[in-house]
């Protein structure tokens, strides 16, 4: 068996920030995320990269996070939620949108949710309800309120 | 879930990778998407004691699409079939599955090369490479080969591949202008697979079927070519009644998988409908 629990470098861009850290190959991005720089907005929910809790963006791309190797993000930038509105700025426009049309009752699925929609405005600026349903068909919200997601994702579109 | 621990390098070049694999091929799984590989390592359902990453390999990526054939490197993302503008012009297939498989994070990451190399009995692009007559090139330490698509799948989640060599790119002969192809499944409602996907090809010359491929996913142990339906249809009307009846004398051929979601005969029954309308819709 070749050497385990080697440890590797990695360098990753994370809201912004440059980061180098140890990890283990084993390690999941989504760990590293959470427990290694403390970003707790990054959810863990089915862990099987089923329900989109974990959503991430990596180079601009909507990723579950628990299906990515920490050491595989090596020279990504990586966008969390907390890094769509730093503390102190204005929310943004699709959480002001889940805000005002209630598209959250948890609240669990609600950071993936976000980084999903952000991907589905920038591939379809003008999507109908079927583009808006597939866009966030990797996305599964528990508490089952799609119909009030949904709405927020039209009221962006038609604030154009 | 964490997976058990294992060793990680990143290969630079095709070389690099074969080398890295030819040095213990039991041990080894190369990684790229990691879609399938890395739940599979979390489940502790494989252990390996190194992964190579691929994603840097310049020979395994890109799509070209050529004069006579095009060519997908396997580290192409479902995502990037999807939006490929070139794919689309002549093979609008790719994108029509691409659309239908997994959900857009999942298709970011997820590529064609791991879905082939895995041959999961109900992925979608197993039946779409056979439909288009596809060749898998696969390579090892004494040079590439190439896999007709349809021999490739020879079991569930088992390949042509020898453990020594690596899937590098699906070379599609380009089809006459006038062949249409299509995909269509029926989608397990939780798992997105296909409980029975069929992807097919037609082209009608003076009201006769000239071409006909079909290929079945999600039905047997491996996805497979339709040959019984493709054969009985080679020089007759594409009509109701004979595209009925080739998928009728397919599915009646076909040994189907049973299991808690779909029984043996309710798989058959699919095939059946599901080669009946794909043919239908590429004859309308």
């Amino acid at each position: 068996m070749v050497e385990a629990e080697k440890r590797h470098t990695v360098t990753i861009e994370i809201n912004g920030i440059r980061r180098t850290l140890e990890v283990e190959s084993r390690k999941l991005l989504v760990h590293l995320i959470r427990d290694d720089l403390g970003l707790t907005g990054t959810h863990i929910g089915c862990d099987t990269s089923q329900c989109g809790a974990c959503t991430v963006e990596i180079d601009g791309q909507a990723t579950k996070s628990c299906t990515v190797l920490a050491v595989m993000a090596d020279g990504a930038s990586i966008t969390t939620i907390e890094g769509v509105s730093p503390a102190g700025s204005p929310l943004d426009p699709v959480q002001t949108a889940f805000h005002e049309h209630h598209a959250l009752q948890c609240g669990f699925c609600t950071p993936g949710m976000i980084m999903s929609v952000r991907q589905l405005l920038r591939a379809h600026p003008d999507p109908s309800e079927d583009d808006i349903r597939h866009g966030i068909a990797g996305n599964i919200c528990r508490c089952t309120g799609y119909h009030n997601i949904v709405r927020a994702v039209e009221s962006l579109v038609a604030k154009g | 879930m964490i997976p058990a621990p294992f060793d990680y390098v990143r290969a630079g070049s095709l070389a690099e990778a074969i080398d890295f694999l030819r040095r213990d091929p039991d041990g080894t799984k190369l990684v790229a998407g990691g879609h399938t590989l890395i739940p599979t390592l979390k489940l502790r359902l494989a252990s390996p004691a190194l992964l190579v990453d691929i994603r840097g390999v310049a020979e395994m990526k890109g799509i070209l699409v050529g004069e006579d054939s095009i060519s997908i490197g396997v580290l192409t993302t479902h995502a990037e079939l999807l939006a490929s503008h070139a794919l689309h012009q002549v093979l609008p297939i790719f994108r029509q599955a691409a659309n239908l498989i997994a959900d857009p994070q999942v298709r970011n990451r997820g590529t064609i090369g791991g879905s082939l190399a895995n041959a999961d009995p109900a992925a979608d692009w197993p039946a779409i490479v056979i439909a288009l007559k596809a060749e898998l090139e696969v390579a090892s330490a004494s040079g590439s080969r190439r896999v007709a698509a349809n021999d490739f799948f020879v079991d569930i989640f088992s390949t042509a591949l020898e453990p020594d060599e690596v899937l590098v790119a699906i070379h599609i002969p380009r089809p006459a202008a006038d062949t249409r192809f299509s995909y269509r499944k029926i989608r397990h409602p939780a798992s997105g697979y296909a409980v029975v996907g069929v992807a097919a090809g037609v082209r009608v010359n003076v009201g006769v079927a000239a071409d006909v491929s079909i290929g079945v996913t999600g039905a047997a142990g491996h996805a497979f070519a339709g040959d019984v339906a493709a054969k009985f249809l080679a020089g007759k009307a594409l009509s109701q009644g004979n595209i009925g009846e080739a998928a009728r004398l397919q599915s009646a051929a076909t040994e189907c998988l049973s299991d808690r979601y779909a029984s043996a005969e309710y798989r058959a029954s699919l095939v059946r409908t599901e080669i009946t309308r794909a043919l239908l819709a590429l004859a309308a």
